[in-house]
C-alpha cells in the first residue's frame, strides 16, 4: 500500500492508502475531516471542493495518492485565530446558506474565484460558481455574499 | 424589543460555515459496519435466482442477504394515505423477493468493514432475471391489454369531485379552451444524499437518518419492523435539504434497522448520487386534461380537470395523496360556478413518486395559470386583465371557493399592482412590441402567475376527512432554566429552514427574554418526544404557533408565581420587557428571577409545581393560503430555441413575517426550483424503463450561471386562522415560478403560431414548437 504525506489544515499526516482511495474519503474517514461533504459522484455539485496547494479541486475526483506531498486546506482550516474568514462571514451576513451542505464547497470556490478576479461582476460570480450546485438558496444571496466577501478581502489587502 | 419581524442573522450558520457539521454520514459508532445495496438494473423482471455466497466469502464481508433471506421480517413499506374506497395498495417489500418493478429496486445487500469492500462485494452477487414488459405510458397503462405492474392491475385509485352544474357551464359557453399539459417527473436532488446509521445495544435501537420526519418515521418503523416504539429512537441530525424527498419511510431505513438487529452491530449506509437518482421517490408526473368554459368577456363559467397521476411502481408514504393536494387548487384564486376534478392514480414500472416541493399544488397551479393565458390569448385580452376579471376581490374574504375551501384572507390586487410596478410591465410590453415589429430573432416574452396555495398542513379534522393516516397538529415545549435561559423543544424538524432562529424570535417576544438566551432543540425523538415534523409549509404556521402558545402558558405560570411573591392578584400585574410589575407601583420581578424561584421552590403558591415550563399542541382550524404575483421576462432565441430568464419579480403575501431574511431566502430557492422544472429538469426514462438521468451530469439542477437575480417584495395580509397571522412560505416560489416562466416563453412565441412548449422547455423543444408553429 503506498504511503503518502499530506498536510491538512496545517497538520502533517503520513498515511498508508489503497491506490483507489478517493481524496475526499481520506479526508473524511481517515483524518476525520468531516466538514467536507460529498454531494455527487460525477464532479458536478462541487460540495467536496477543497484547496490543494492554493487551488480548488473537487476532492471526490482525485485519488489520495495524487495528493502526496501536497498541502490541503478544508473549510475546517479557513478560520484563523478563532475568527471566520471574510468569505465565511459574508455568507452569514447575506444569508447565503440554508441547509449548509453545499456551503463548504461554495465558500472554497468563491475564495478561488477571487484569486483571479478580485472584484467580480455579478455575471463573473455566476459563471465562476458554475461548478458548484446549491438547491436551497437560488444563488441570489450567494452572489451577494461573494460580492461582500470580495469587498472585505480587497480592503484587507489594501490595509495590509 | 420586538424580535418578530426582524431580519435576524441565523443562529445555525456558524457551525455550518466552519465544517462542524453532523450529517448522518459524518457519524460513527464503535464497531460500525457499512451496508451496500444491489439494485435492479431492469424496470420489470421476475427474480429467478439471487446468489450471495460469492460475496460472503470476500475479505471484510460480515454478511450478505437476499430478499428471500429477510422476507419473514422485513414487512411492507407503508402508505398512510388511502385516498379512495377503491384504492389498491400493493405489498411493497423493502428488498424485492420475487419481482422487481423499477430500475433501482433493492435485490440484495452486503455488510462489510468499509464502504469500498461493501461495494466490491456487490459485484460478486449473481442475480438471474426473467424480463417482463415495462409499463411506462400513463394512458397505455390503463388500456385493457396493457402488461400489469401488479396483479390487481395498473389503476391504483379513481376519484371524482364535482361542484356546481358542470355540464350547464360548458353548454353553449361562448369560449371553451381545451388543453393537455404534462407534468414531467422531477428528481428532488437535495444536496445531501440520504444516509442511515442504525445501532443497537441488544434491547433498544437508535436510527440516525437524513429525514424530514423523525417522529412520523419512528411510529411507522415500529409498525413495519415490530420493534416496540418505546425501544426505538430516531434522530434527524443535520439534514442537507429535503424538499419532500426525505418525507418518506424508506426501504434503506427499514433494512438498516433489520441488519443491525440481525448482526447486533451498528451499520451505516450512505447513498451515492446516482443511486439516489434511481431510488429516491420522484416528484410530479401527471398528464393533465384541462377544459375551461368562459363568457365572451373572459369570466370563467366552469373548469373541468381530468388527471392521470403517475404513482410509479408502489404507493409510498403519501404517494396517492399528492394529486389530491391539488384537487381543491385548480380553481386557484378565481371565481366560477362549476368545477370538476377527476383523477386516476396509475402504476408504472418507474421509481415511485411522492412529495416534492409543492406536492400537488404546483401541478394544479401550472395548469390553471397556463390555461388562463390561453383564455386571454383567445379573447385578445391582457393576461393580467383576464385574471382581474375573475379573481376574488380583497373585500370578498373570507371566501368559500367552488372547491369548498374557505380562503381566510388575501389581497390579489395589491400584490399584482406592486409586482407590475417593480417589473416595469408597460415598458417591457413596449419592448416586446418593438422586437416583434423589427422581426428580432430574439423575442421577448412576459409571463405572469397569480397563484395561491393551501399550506399549514393541516387541520387534523380535515386530514381525517381526506382519509390521511395521521393528524396535522404540532407540538412544542418550553422551559425556563434556573439561570433564566430558555429551552424550546419543537416537533418540527428543520433541514435548512432556520427554525432555530425563527422560533427563538417568537419565544424571545413571548417571554420577554433576549434572542440570544433561547436555544431550540429538535429532531431527536428521545428529546423532542412529540411532533409531526416538517413538510407542506407547515412548520411556522403550525409549529411556530405551538411555540407561541407554550410560551404563553409559561408566562401565565410565571404570572401566578409573581403574584404570589409580590403579594397581589395575578390581574394586578403588567407584563412587559420580561418583567411583571404591580400596576401603579415599582414593585416588580423578572421572568428570570421567577425561573430561579421556581427551581428553588422555597415559596410557591398553594398547589403549584416546582417548574416554570409548559407545552402546547396546536391544531390549526383551517389551511393557510399564501398567495402572490410573479412576473417573468424571458428572451427566446427563435433561431436556436435558447431561453434566457432576463428578469423575475416576485411579490408574495405570506402573512405576518417572523424573519424577512429567511422568508426571502425561501422565496429565492423556491423560484429557482420552479424555474428548474420549467427549463432544465426531467427524469428521463428510455423505452425499456431505464433512467437516463441517473447522475447530476444528466439531470440538470440549475447552477448560478443558469439563473438571474430575483427581485422580491411582499404584501402582508395576515392569516386569520392562527394567532401568528403567518401563512407559510416554503413552497410558494416553486408553485408560482414554473407557470410564470412557461407563460413567458409561450407569450414570446405566440405570434409564431406557438401555443405551448412542453416542459422542460429545452432549446430543442422550443425549436420544435417553433417548427410546429410554422407548419
Amino acid at each position: 500500500m503506498p504511503r503518502i504525506s499530506v498536510k491538512v489544515d496545517g497538520i502533517a499526516y503520513e498515511e498508508d492508502v489503497e491506490p483507489r482511495l478517493l481524496l475526499v474519503h481520506l479526508l473524511r474517514e481517515r483524518l476525520d475531516k468531516t466538514g467536507t461533504p460529498v454531494g455527487c459522484d460525477t464532479s458536478n455539485c462541487g460540495a467536496c471542493t477543497v484547496m490543494l496547494d492554493g487551488k480548488t479541486v473537487k476532492s471526490c475526483t482525485m485519488l489520495a495518492v495524487q495528493a502526496d506531498g501536497c498541502e490541503i486546506v478544508t473549510i475546517e482550516g479557513l478560520a484563523a485565530n478563532g475568527s471566520m474568514h471574510p468569505m465565511q462571514r459574508a455568507f452569514h451576513e447575506e444569508h447565503a446558506l440554508q441547509c449548509g451542505y453545499c456551503t463548504p464547497g461554495m465558500v472554497m470556490a468563491a475564495i478561488d474565484l477571487l484569486r483571479d478576479t478580485p472584484d467580480p461582476s455579478e455575471e463573473e460570480i455566476r459563471e465562476g460558481l458554475d461548478g458548484n450546485l446549491c438547491r436551497c438558496t437560488g444563488y441570489c444571496n450567494i452572489v451577494r455574499a461573494v460580492k461582500r466577501g470580495a469587498q472585505e478581502m480587497g480592503q484587507a489587502v489594501k490595509s495590509s | 424589543m420586538t424580535e418578530v419581524g426582524k431580519a435576524r442573522k441565523r443562529k445555525e450558520d456558524a457551525r455550518l460555515l466552519t465544517g462542524r457539521t453532523r450529517w448522518t454520514d459524518n457519524l460513527r459508532q464503535p464497531g460500525m459496519l457499512h451496508v451496500a445495496f444491489l439494485r435492479s438494473p431492469m424496470a420489470h423482471a421476475r427474480i429467478t435466482r439471487v446468489d450471495v455466497t460469492g460475496a460472503r466469502e470476500l475479505p471484510g464481508v460480515f454478511a450478505a442477504f437476499t430478499g428471500q433471506d429477510v422476507a419473514d421480517e422485513q414487512g411492507s413499506l407503508p402508505c398512510a394515505w388511502p385516498v379512495s374506497e377503491d384504492i389498491v395498495i400493493p405489498e411493497h417489500p423493502p428488498m424485492a423477493v420475487s419481482e422487481v418493478r423499477y430500475a433501482g429496486e433493492i435485490v440484495a445487500c452486503v455488510v462489510a468493514t468499509d464502504r469500498y469492500r461493501a461495494a466490491d462485494a456487490l459485484e460478486a452477487i449473481e442475480v438471474d432475471y426473467e424480463p417482463l414488459p415495462p409499463v411506462l405510458d400513463l394512458e397505455a397503462a390503463l388500456a385493457p391489454d396493457s402488461p400489469k405492474v401488479h396483479e390487481a392491475g395498473n389503476q391504483a385509485f379513481s376519484v371524482k369531485i364535482t361542484s356546481g352544474d358542470v355540464e350547464g357551464a360548458f353548454r353553449d359557453a361562448p369560449v371553451v379552451i381545451d388543453r393537455t399539459y404534462v407534468q414531467q417527473r422531477l428528481i428532488g436532488a437535495a444536496m445531501e444524499p440520504r444516509a442511515v446509521l442504525a445501532a443497537t445495544d441488544g434491547d433498544s435501537y437508535t436510527l440516525w437518518t437524513s429525514t424530514q420526519i423523525p417522529h412520523v418515521l419512528r411510529v411507522m418503523l415500529a409498525m413495519v419492523t415490530g420493534i416496540p416504539e418505546h425501544q426505538l429512537r430516531v434522530i434527524a441530525p443535520d439534514v442537507g435539504g429535503g424538499f419532500g424527498t426525505k418525507l418518506q419511510v424508506t426501504a434503506e431505513e427499514v433494512l438498516c434497522l433489520l441488519l443491525s438487529r440481525r448482526l447486533g452491530k451498528a451499520v451505516k449506509w450512505t447513498e451515492s448520487r446516482s443511486e439516489g437518482n434511481m431510488a429516491v421517490h420522484q416528484g410530479r408526473g401527471q398528464l393533465q386534461h384541462v377544459r375551461l368554459a368562459a363568457e365572451a368577456d373572459g369570466r370563467i363559467r366552469g373548469l373541468q380537470v381530468d388527471l392521470l397521476a403517475d404513482m410509479g411502481a408502489y404507493l409510498m408514504l403519501v404517494t396517492p395523496g399528492i394529486p389530491m393536494l391539488g384537487a381543491t387548487m385548480f380553481n386557484a384564486i378565481y371565481k366560477m360556478d362549476a368545477y370538476e376534478f377527476a383523477c386516476k392514480g396509475v402504476f408504472t414500472t418507474k421509481t415511485p413518486t411522492d412529495a416534492y416541493r409543492g406536492a400537488g399544488r404546483p401541478e394544479a397551479t401550472f395548469a390553471i395559470e397556463r390555461i388562463m393565458d390561453e383564455l386571454a390569448a383567445e379573447l385578445r385580452l391582457d393576461p393580467i386583465e383576464v385574471r382581474r376579471r375573475n379573481w376574488i376581490k380583497h373585500e370578498e374574504f373570507p371566501y368559500t371557493t367552488i372547491a369548498g375551501l374557505t380562503y381566510d384572507s388575501g389581497n390579489y390586487e395589491a400584490a399584482t399592482d406592486r409586482a407590475l410596478q417593480l417589473f416595469g410591465y408597460d415598458k417591457l410590453r413596449a419592448e416586446q412590441a418593438d422586437r416583434r415589429d423589427r422581426g428580432d430573432p430574439v423575442q421577448l416574452g412576459i409571463g405572469v402567475s397569480t397563484f395561491t396555495e393551501m399550506c399549514g398542513l393541516a387541520p387534523s379534522r380535515m386530514l381525517g376527512e381526506a382519509n390521511y393516516g395521521a393528524g396535522g397538529w404540532e407540538h412544542a415545549s418550553v422551559r425556563m432554566l434556573p439561570t433564566g435561559k430558555v429551552e424550546v423543544v419543537t416537533g418540527t424538524s428543520p433541514h435548512g429552514q432556520g427554525h432555530v432562529t425563527s422560533w427563538s424570535q417568537i419565544a424571545a417576544d413571548a417571554l420577554g427574554v433576549p434572542f440570544e438566551d433561547v436555544t431550540v432543540v429538535h429532531g431527536d425523538t428521545a428529546i423532542s418526544h412529540k411532533g409531526m415534523d416538517t413538510y407542506g409549509s407547515r412548520s411556522l404556521v403550525v409549529g411556530g404557533v405551538a411555540v407561541l402558545q407554550a410560551c404563553e402558558k409559561v408566562r401565565e405560570k410565571a404570572r401566578r408565581l409573581a403574584a404570589h411573591l409580590l403579594e397581589c392578584a395575578p390581574d394586578d400585574l403588567e407584563f412587559a420587557g420580561g418583567a411583571f410589575t404591580v400596576k401603579g407601583t415599582d414593585s416588580r420581578t423578572t421572568i428570570q428571577e421567577l425561573a430561579l424561584a421556581a427551581f428553588a421552590a422555597h415559596n410557591l403558591p398553594e398547589g403549584a409545581e416546582a417548574r416554570l415550563d409548559s407545552d402546547a399542541t396546536f391544531d390549526p382550524v383551517n389551511y393557510s393560503f399564501p398567495h402572490g404575483t410573479h412576473l417573468a421576462a424571458v428572451e427566446v432565441d427563435t433561431e436556436t430555441g435558447q431561453v434566457r430568464v432576463r428578469s423575475y419579480v416576485a411579490v408574495d403575501d405570506v402573512g405576518t413575517v417572523i424573519n424577512p431574511l429567511i422568508v426571502e431566502g425561501q422565496v429565492h430557492g423556491g423560484i429557482a426550483q420552479g424555474i428548474g422544472q420549467a427549463l432544465y429538469e426531467e427524469a428521463v426514462y428510455d423505452a425499456e424503463g431505464n433512467l437516463l438521468t441517473a447522475t447530476l451530469a444528466d439531470y440538470l439542477v440549475p447552477s448560478a450561471a443558469d439563473l438571474p437575480d430575483f427581485v422580491t417584495d411582499r404584501t402582508e395580509t395576515p392569516a386569520t386562522s392562527n394567532p401568528l397571522g403567518a401563512k407559510g412560505v416554503g413552497e410558494a416560489g416553486t408553485i408560482a415560478s414554473t407557470p410564470a416562466v412557461v407563460n413567458a416563453i409561450v407569450d414570446a412565441l405566440r405570434p409564431h403560431g406557438v401555443r405551448d412548449v412542453p416542459m422542460p422547455c429545452t432549446p430543442e423543444r422550443v425549436w420544435r414548437a417553433l417548427e410546429g408553429g410554422r407548419a
